[in-house]
């Protein structure tokens, strides 16, 4: 009998007194009618101090030139006008970038796939302009471009966006930590800083 | 109205003025009260402590003494939820009367905030974990307590930590229970208040033993004995 | 390195008397908890819909129990499907097994580790420690624990019982023996600290091959799992290693994607009192060109079958580790966690720690039996607990459990009790009871006070409280001469 076969027995066991399945009430909020959401994911974000602004289409790539200096890493599928204005150099992921050469790199320009604004949470899943989940990790700097229309109000609405097979990684500020009397200090191993630029 | 009283083991032994207090409010409001002699414990240690074989006994009884009655009142809140949140667990076949604490009673059934009472000093009201986390007496207390003529009251800076007294708890960690209650002392003085009360003596005489210990006792009483205070 | 262990540590009384002793670690805790449970109560507030993500927790992680072997069954099979491979680990002992014959399989001689109370259950450390594989704690209150050769004690902020001053000197002291040493002359500075855990790890971060981890969630329906941080380490370990193992509680499932939607909103609120904790990651097996090439999710039982065949104690495996309750208790708010001798302390590990080690199943050794009486219990725990576990209930429930295990040998108290229980069962013992007391009180009793020297329970109150002393008159003596006089 393998282990597999005997703990599956011993759980069936223990259930021998065949408790029912609850019923799950869901009375919980699940969106944010007549929300401004674009207006509280900026300020959701900042409250964790990344640093926001919200920028029209026109002024996105002078917006991105101001926040990005140096080697930058670029995630496929980055739109290219996003770097029109920059100056640059971008590192792109092909060949596969080395771990030291990630941390060697100035910053991290991407897009998102969903972002949520009651909990100020920005969401990547591989996907385009996102890239693999170590080129935004390891640069010191993440500026990270959200569109107005992948803003939803709950955590709920941005579930039914993402296809849980891809890896993802939800980012709601900087790295931090409070484990030192409590004091919140931000930057441990993440990212230390993380810009978001809101287009609409 | 009639009801029968439950006065619980340790007012009967330890705090008979209780009992006395909780008779004269009642009577005051034209309730008929009576003791059946019977009664003894509800069985609240023996069960809280694991000993459950024993408390069958002790709920059988109780169920049997107070079988006529349609209320039975208590002056204290840990017996009321022992009886109406534990007795069915000890002996479901058991019919549990119906029990109520004396706040609940006053407003909940003679619909009365105002008793009559009379009491002109200043009170700190120590409001405890089984009333509020069990019974969800609200602010039942204070409205009685308020509605008292000349009486002030004092709030408590941290008023839903526990004094640390917890039936036996207080005897099997007495290091720990006792250091809750220092602080729970701390808290009362800080209040600047002449009079403790609260509406289960269990925890008085926890807090009191320490104030007792510390050689600057407060005075300290039941809520039934405010309400029973007149001019 | 070996680990300082939990094993061997006395009873809760015992034990809780020598942490309030400690003066720095009382304030740092009550510090620390009032904090916490502000923060949490103003995190809690601004959601409406609460008690409603409360009901639906609760329900949900029942709903797992039900239906746990199904249910992991069809996480296995996801998993696999996705290119992980599953293990399943009866008890610590195996499970440790399994992890270091990976490690192993792989010439490592090292890993890293993102914090997990599942490990440290099983106390992995130790084991690969036997097996000559260093291991390195990533989160930073977990590597002050581990340099300071510590035990922690608290499930979120286990370096809680330290303060900055202490920290920076475990760090002078420590990281030049393991890796890279602490910045000369390194002041205690929260960020200069923080820092300092960053230049130190960063190095094993970029060359470890193998990591280990835990896990908060695992979804049946589409074998992901589910970690939640703070720091970035947890993104650093699951992302960079060629190999990661997760190990992983049974009962930490849960049936659906979109359930998330209740966990990801209790949890956070709950633990760090945020809206959301800074990152989490999710992952299902093994994506090519995107973190580790090799996955393996080992299934820990370890005592949660027996747990789970108690239907009063069964809910404790609905916890999600959030910590709520161990932040507003007012016991672990004065002892610490290590007074409760178990991985897991405070409310959730009074009763969840004994059903691991066998409580519903046979008497288990006085320290274990000890944890159930560590509250008093006023219930402050379930107020908070996002998935309402009733801990006072299943406390009780517990103690009942452990004088059923004792019956025949319950010592002085057992006598107590059967005393207590004739008095009670009579009216007229419990009077004559009462007669002698007062008796006794005129001789002994001194100002209306009582202050008795004697053994068990009587030194144990009197040693630091009185009593008083019992009056000339019972309340059933005066009723019958004073008051029923008809």
């Amino acid at each position: 009998m393998t282990a597999r076969d005997d703990m599956l027995a011993r759980i069936r066991a223990a259930l021998a007194d065949h408790p029912a399945t609850p019923t799950v009430p869901r009375e919980y909020h699940r969106t944010l009618p007549d929300a401004d959401v674009v207006g509280l994911f900026a300020e959701r974000v900042a409250d964790y101090r990344a640093t926001v602004r919200r920028v029209s289409p026109a002024g996105l790539p002078g917006a991105i030139a101001e926040a990005l200096r140096g080697r930058v890493v670029v995630p496929a599928g980055l739109p290219p006008e996003w770097l029109a204005a920059a100056d640059v150099e971008p590192l792109h992921d092909d060949p596969p970038l080395s771990v030291q050469e990630l941390d060697g790199a100035d910053g991290v320009v991407s897009g998102c796939a969903v972002a949520i604004a009651l909990t100020g949470t920005i969401i990547l899943d591989g996907g385009t302009a996102q890239g693999r989940r170590a080129l935004t990790l390891l640069p010191d700097h993440h500026l990270c471009v959200v569109r107005a229309d992948q803003i939803v109000g709950t955590v709920a609405e941005a579930l039914t966006r993402l296809d849980p097979s891809r890896p993802q990684t939800w980012i709601s500020g900087p790295s931090a930590t409070s484990d030192i009397e409590l004091n919140r200090v931000e930057g441990v191993h993440g990212p230390r800083n993380l810009a978001v630029l809101i287009v609409s | 109205m009639r009801v029968g009283l439950f006065v619980t083991c340790f007012n009967d032994t330890l705090f008979p003025q209780v009992g006395r207090a909780t008779v004269s409010v009642l009577e005051r409001l034209g309730v008929r009260v009576e003791f059946p002699e019977a009664q003894t414990c509800c069985g609240q240690m023996h069960f809280n402590s694991g000993y459950r074989p024993e408390c069958v006994p002790l709920v059988r009884r109780f169920a049997d003494v107070f079988a006529g009655y349609e209320a039975v009142v208590t002056p204290s809140a840990s017996c009321a939820a022992m009886v109406r949140h534990y007795h069915h667990v000890v002996d479901p076949a058991v019919a549990v009367p119906k029990v109520y604490e004396l706040c609940e009673y006053l407003i909940d059934v003679l619909n009365v905030t105002d008793v009559g009472a009379h009491f002109p000093h200043t009170v700190a009201f120590h409001a405890t974990c089984h009333s509020q986390r069990l019974l969800h007496i609200g602010d039942r207390p204070r409205r009685l307590l308020e509605a008292v003529d000349g009486l002030d009251l004092r709030p408590l800076a941290h008023p839903a930590e526990c004094c640390g007294f917890g039936g036996t708890f207080s005897v099997k960690n007495p290091d720990t229970s006792t250091a809750m209650g220092i602080d729970k002392v701390a808290d009362i003085r800080g209040t600047g208040a002449e009079v403790l009360a609260s509406a289960d003596t269990s925890c008085l005489m926890h807090i009191g033993g320490l104030m007792s210990r510390q050689g600057n006792p407060m005075r300290i009483l039941h809520l039934a004995e405010i309400l029973a205070a007149t001019k | 390195m070996s680990h300082p262990t939990f094993l061997g540590m006395p009873p809760f009384p015992e034990a809780a008397k020598e942490a309030l002793a400690n003066t720095q670690q009382r304030a740092n805790l009550a510090k620390a908890t009032a904090t916490i449970r502000d923060k949490r109560a103003r995190a809690v507030a601004e959601m409406p819909d609460w008690e409603h993500l409360r009901l639906a927790g609760a329900a949900v992680k029942d709903t797992v129990l039900t239906r746990l072997p199904e249910l992991l069954e069809q996480l296995e099979e996801r998993v696999t499907a996705a290119g992980g491979v599953v293990h399943w680990a009866a008890d610590a002992a195996q499970a440790n097994a399994i992890v270091a014959d990976i490690v192993k399989a792989h010439d490592g001689r090292e890993v890293v580790k993102v914090k997990s109370m599942a490990t440290q259950e099983i106390e992995l450390n130790n084991a690969l420690a036997a097996h000559g594989i260093d291991v390195w704690e990533t989160d930073l209150a977990e590597l002050i624990v581990q340099l300071g050769h510590d035990l922690p004690s608290h499930i979120l902020v286990p370096a809680i019982h330290r303060n900055r001053s202490e920290i920076r000197d475990i760090f002078v002291e420590e990281m030049g023996k393991v890796g890279r040493p602490a910045p000369d002359g390194i002041g205690d500075e929260p960020a200069a600290l923080a820092e300092a855990a960053r230049l130190h790890l960063r190095e094993k971060f970029l060359r470890a091959k193998v990591a280990v981890s835990g896990g908060n969630f695992a979804i049946a329906e589409t074998g992901t799992v589910v970690v939640l941080e703070s720091e970035g380490n947890g993104r650093m370990c699951l992302t960079l290693p060629q190999v990661l193992v997760t190990v992983l509680g049974i009962e930490k499932l849960l049936p659906t994607w979109a359930d998330l939607e209740v966990f990801m909103q209790l949890l956070p609120r709950s633990s760090t009192a945020e809206r959301m904790n800074p990152y989490t990651s999710m992952w299902t097996g093994v994506t090519p060109g995107d973190g580790p090439q090799e996955f393996h999710l080992v299934l820990l039982d370890n005592g949660r079958t027996g747990t789970l065949a108690d239907p009063t104690g069964r809910q404790a495996l609905r916890c999600i580790r959030c910590s709520a309750c161990l932040n507003v208790c007012p016991v672990y708010e004065r002892t610490g966690g290590r007074a409760y001798g178990s991985a897991y302390p405070g409310p959730i590990g009074a009763i969840l720690t004994p059903q691991l080690r066998g409580i519903n199943q046979h008497p288990v050794d006085a320290q274990t039996a000890s944890l159930p009486f560590a509250s008093s219990p006023c219930g402050a725990c379930f107020e908070v607990c996002p998935v309402r576990i009733d801990i006072p209930d299943v406390l009780v429930h517990l103690r009942a459990k452990v004088v059923e295990h004792k019956r025949g040998h319950l010592g002085t108290e057992g006598a107590v009790m059967a005393a207590m229980r004739a008095t009670f069962t009579s009216p007229r013992r419990l009077g004559a009871a009462q007669r002698l007391g007062a008796l006794g009180a005129r001789v002994v009793g001194r100002r209306g006070r009582l202050r008795l020297r004697g053994p068990f329970w009587i030194s144990a109150w009197f040693g630091t409280r009185d009593l008083p002393a019992p009056p000339g008159q019972s309340f059933r003596a005066w009723w019958r001469k004073q008051h029923d006089r008809s």
